[in-house]
């Protein structure tokens, strides 16, 4: 289930050159967010969290935290344990050990494993978002673009369809989708189409962290560019706080602040995205680093 | 002039009239006795028995009777008695290894202990259309044994003595549950599954574990062994203190062995299918152990990724007294709906026409 | 029809055992307790098929008593076969009397309809429920809509009412149309046209729904808020009828058209064949009714 055949693939060429798009510096996009800067909490923090699949490791004993408004991009080699890191700490996959915590909006800490239900399910349609790699699973492929965005506003309460329509049409532009495509739906759009639809769908209720699992993953070069583009847009724009797990180290260039690198299920290195990959300081992510980077 | 048409409690009148007139048919060819039909159309009460759940064949000989030869009317019928039958109480669990077996057959061992015995089969028979049985030819007597067969054990026990098969289910502490006494929750625990299985229609369980054989969802799977023959039934007598058997019944028991690679949830080992049901019904008994099989994927620790793997699917689906009247509802009047339907359909024809007049795009965007 | 003869079987008064009636009046007080939420319930098999009514009648079998007055219409009929049929059933197995007049009767039995007559205190309505999952057509897992009812998760509803007009320019549900009962639970109606959603609302009669096959029982107690699910812009409407009753005149109910020739010949009668008989005993009278027919 995990296999999505999603093996590190080399590009020749890092996406739009190594030189062209220099990294955003750390949380520049906060003009707004310095209250959170201010209060110098995560948002978000694992700690110690495990993950065993009977007796083989998912990931194991990892610790991060997540601040307002930061790209984080998890890499590692295929079966290293990064999208059972990301489930783990986005409450989809329950871990063996270890505790998930969260600072609501209201500023409240709370254990996401101790939620009930109905607040888990309610963070996760307004506060958080969620990207899958592979858009048909965090669409519904039979309701219109449209009905896609709109969906989250009437889970939380929207009840006027010009209203819901017109904030829908918003997000498909800011997507890049043309607004006459708002009744077609997904089936008719392309991957790339399909990816930008998915993230208007987890961005329209403004949420504060997004989780992506591969976003570019299966599309070709020139779309993936295309994307990678927009989102860091979006991203800046909206001072989002991003966990991105990527097996391609070019993506994580462009998006990321920081990076965590994961080999075995465990985390051997975490920095700053530049330091990281001018400068590595783990074997296994020198290696990781020249093999991919310079081949 | 127009009458509002009466008369519904006449016209059924006549029409039960007329069915009776028809299942009675020709009147000088001699009406069917249930002998004659508990006799020599055997297969046909044991299937009205097993998905009729009821062990009765002179009721399930009648169900068929009045049912004009329609199943799935026959097993209805005998439900639809059952249901208001009084709960006595709940037998000891049938011990299928002292079964008196008249067929006893295993796919994965030449000889064992108890032999193989084909009994009343199909098997092997030339399915050529015998003109004899047209008429009344004389019948020979079967053979019979001598003396009291040997216990025949288990293929399952003797698989289980080497610890190469899962045991029996944990013997259950708490009663079984009891599909006609509670609701049915999903997901459900293999008790009630068994229970839907058992008598659930024998077509859709026997397609469905053909689609097993054929990829959807594969089991490995391995005729252990089939008996049929009859148990006793007992029932504890808490006057008395012990249990008491109070007859026996006719079986048709298949263990299937399915090999099986561990997973996370279990050790590699092989695992079983079970089907259990009343009378001779060996298709059936087959079907419902690679289906019981196939829904265990959830407890296995197997993807599920085929219909018959899904429960809720399978067991919402299984039952044909309530597949066949949903299916024939559908000819009762819907005068109501289909009206506000055929309103509905008039508005947007008049919508799509007025659109199309004034030139508007004509994919209907709303506005 | 199938109750065997005396010998070979007895029948208790409502063809039901007193363990079955006790089990389903304990789901009934439970459902009256909860209003809209489905109870689960062991349905015993009937001696009319699955689909034609069954839950109703075991419903109306656990409520009934000798000093009762049954009504059974079908399609707002009285006469229709089924529910000849169901009125008979009870009449044999429980020796009631029935009536045709929705005034009289203590327990009216229904398919598809709510009698026009406004009902009363003391008197209950059973409906016959074929799908008593309004999100079945949503989503067709028992598992998970249950879960959605349990978190109030019911965003999807409005995403398709939002696809009707996206599509149709209106909302295109003309029956079994989903209410919220006194503001916690969506409810389906069963397939009663919407026209008669109004009905339900503070009804000061107790609705009662039984579902068969599907095993579920569900109610509305009098005087309880049914809100039918609709947009602020596009607001629950019901569908109006050009003409009046053809028989007695009746405008502001619900009609049944009825085909008169192969050339396109119509007229619309009431639906509810009990109304429509009052009226014109009472002197009133439509287009099509001549001097003194009372059917
Ligand atoms: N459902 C599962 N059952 C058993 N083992 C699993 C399951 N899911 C993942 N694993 C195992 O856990 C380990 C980590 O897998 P994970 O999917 O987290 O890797 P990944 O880093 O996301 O890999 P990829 O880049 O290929 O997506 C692998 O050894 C994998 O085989
Ligand atoms: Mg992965």
């Amino acid at each position: 289930m995990m296999t999505q055949g999603d093996s590190v693939s080399p590009h020749p060429e890092p996406i739009e050159g190594r030189g062209e798009t220099a990294n955003p510096p750390l949380r520049q996009a906060q003009g707004d967010g310095l209250p959170a800067l201010a209060e110098e909490k995560p948002l978000l923090s694992a700690s110690g969290v495990s993950k065993f699949y009977g007796s083989r490791i998912g990931c194991e004993d990892v610790s991060i935290d997540i601040w307002p408004g930061e790209v984080v991009a998890v890499v590692g080699e295929s079966g290293s344990g990064k999208t059972t890191l990301l489930n783990c700490i986005s409450t989809r996959l329950m871990p063996t050990t270890g505790t998930v915590a969260y600072r609501m909006r209201d500023g409240q800490i709370r254990d996401l494993y101790r939620m009930g239900e109905a607040e888990r399910r309610f963070l996760m349609r307004t506060d958080w978002g969620f990207v899958h790699q592979n858009p048909a699973d965090g669409l519904r492929m039979t309701v219109s673009a449209g009905a896609n965005v709109g969906e989250r506003l009437m889970a939380t309460g929207a009840r006027h369809y010009g209203n819901i329509r017109a904030t829908a049409g918003d997000w498909l532009g800011r997507v890049e989708i043309a607004e006459d495509r708002i009744d077609d739906q997904p089936r008719a759009f392309s991957g790339g189409m399909r990816q930008r639809l998915q993230i208007a769908r987890n961005l329209v209720t403004g949420p504060r962290l997004v989780f992506m699992d591969e976003p570019t993953g299966g599309l070709d070069v020139s779309v993936q560019a295309r994307l990678l583009d927009l989102l860091r847009g979006l991203v800046t724009d909206l001072g989002l706080a991003v966990v991105v797990v990527t097996h391609d180290l070019a993506v994580a260039r462009l998006l990321s602040h920081r990076m965590v690198v994961m080999k075995d299920g465990r985390v051997i290195e975490t920095g700053l995205t530049d330091r990281v990959l001018d400068d590595p300081r783990a074997p296994y992510t020198q290696l990781l680093v020249s093999s991919i980077l310079q081949a | 002039m127009y009458v509002a048409v009466k008369g519904g409690e006449k016209a059924i009148r006549n029409a039960h009239r007329l069915l009776a007139d028809r299942r009675r048919g020709d009147r000088s060819v001699p009406a069917l006795t249930l002998t004659q039909i508990t006799c020599q159309l055997a297969l046909a009460i044991d299937r009205v028995m097993s998905e009729g759940a009821l062990y009765d064949r002179d009721l399930a000989a009648l169900a068929v009777k009045q049912a004009r030869g329609d199943m799935i009317e026959a097993i209805f019928l005998v439900r639809a008695y059952r249901t208001t039958l009084p709960r006595f109480g709940y037998s000891e669990p049938v011990d299928t290894g002292a079964m008196h077996i008249e067929r006893r057959i295993s796919a994965t061992y030449k000889d064992l202990p108890g032999g193989q015995m084909l009994g009343p089969t199909f098997d092997y028979t030339h399915r050529l259309l015998d003109p004899e049985l047209a008429g009344d030819a004389a019948v020979p007597d079967a053979e019979r044994r001598d003396g009291e067969p040997a216990r025949a054990m288990r293929v399952s026990d003797i698989l289980a003595q080497d610890g190469l098969i899962e045991g029996d289910c944990d013997a259950q502490t708490e009663m079984p549950g009891d599909i006609t006494r509670e609701p049915m929750e999903f997901p459900m625990e293999r008790d009630t599954r068994l229970q839907s299985l058992s008598r659930g229609d024998e077509g859709f369980l026997l397609a469905l574990a053909y689609s097993t054989q054929r990829g959807y969802a594969r089991s490995h799977p391995f005729a252990g062994e089939i008996r049929i023959g009859e148990v006793e039934v007992a029932v504890d007598m808490p006057e008395l203190g012990f249990a008491v058997t109070i007859g026996r019944v006719q079986l048709t028991e298949c263990q299937m062995i399915n090999q099986f690679k561990g997973s996370s949830k279990a050790p590699p080992q092989f695992t079983r299918g079970y089907g259990l049901v009343f009378g001779q019904s060996e298709r059936k008994a087959m079907a419902m152990a690679l289906c019981d099989r196939a829904m265990r994927a959830r407890e296995l620790g197997e993807d599920i990724v085929a219909p018959a793997q899904d429960e809720e699917f399978v067991i919402s689906h299984c039952d044909n007294v309530q597949a066949s009247g949903f299916v024939e509802h559908l000819k009762l009047p819907h005068y109501v709906d289909f009206q506000a339907e055929l309103e509905l359909v008039r508005t947007m024809r008049a919508e799509h026409e007025s659109r199309r007049d004034a030139g508007e795009p004509m994919p209907e965007a709303a506005e | 029809m199938t109750v065997q003869p005396t010998g070979l079987a007895d029948y208790n008064f409502a063809y039901l055992d007193e363990p079955t009636k006790r089990m389903i009046r304990r789901a009934i007080l439970k459902a009256i307790a909860i209003p809209g939420y489905q109870v689960p319930f062991a349905s015993r098999e009937m001696p009319m098929p699955y689909g034609w009514g069954t839950g109703g009648v075991q419903v109306t079998a656990s409520i009934i008593g000798p000093d009762d007055t049954l009504k059974v219409i079908d399609q707002g009929a009285d006469d229709t076969t089924n529910a000849v049929s169901i009125r008979a059933f009870f009449a044999k197995v429980a020796e009631v009397s029935t009536t045709t007049s929705t005034a009289e009767a203590t327990i009216i039995q229904t398919r598809h309809r709510i009698p026009e007559e406004t009902l009363g205190e003391g008197q209950v309505l059973v409906y016959q429920v074929p799908i008593p999952e309004p999100l079945r057509f949503l989503e067709p897992r028992e598992t998970e809509t249950r879960k959605m009812h349990a978190l109030e998760d019911y965003g999807l509803m409005h995403v398709k009412l939002y696809e009707d007009i996206a599509r149709n320019g209106h909302i295109a549900t003309t029956y079994a149309y989903p209410v919220k009962v006194e503001g916690r639970y969506v409810m389906d109606p069963s397939p009663t046209p919407k026209f008669d959603n109004p009905k339900m609302d503070q009804s000061e009669a107790l609705q009662l729904f039984g579902a068969g096959r599907e095993k579920r029982i569900y109610a509305v107690p009098p005087y309880t808020s049914v809100v039918s699910l609709d947009f602020e812009d596009y607001p629950f409407e019901v569908n109006r009828f050009d003409e009046p009753c053809a028989l007695c005149g009746a405008e502001g109910v619900y009609l049944d058209e009825v085909v008169l020739d192969d050339r396109g010949g119509r007229m619309f009668v009431c639906s509810d064949t009990d109304h429509c008989e009052k009226r014109r005993a009472a002197g009133h009278r439509g287009a099509m009714a001549s001097e003194g027919t009372l059917a």
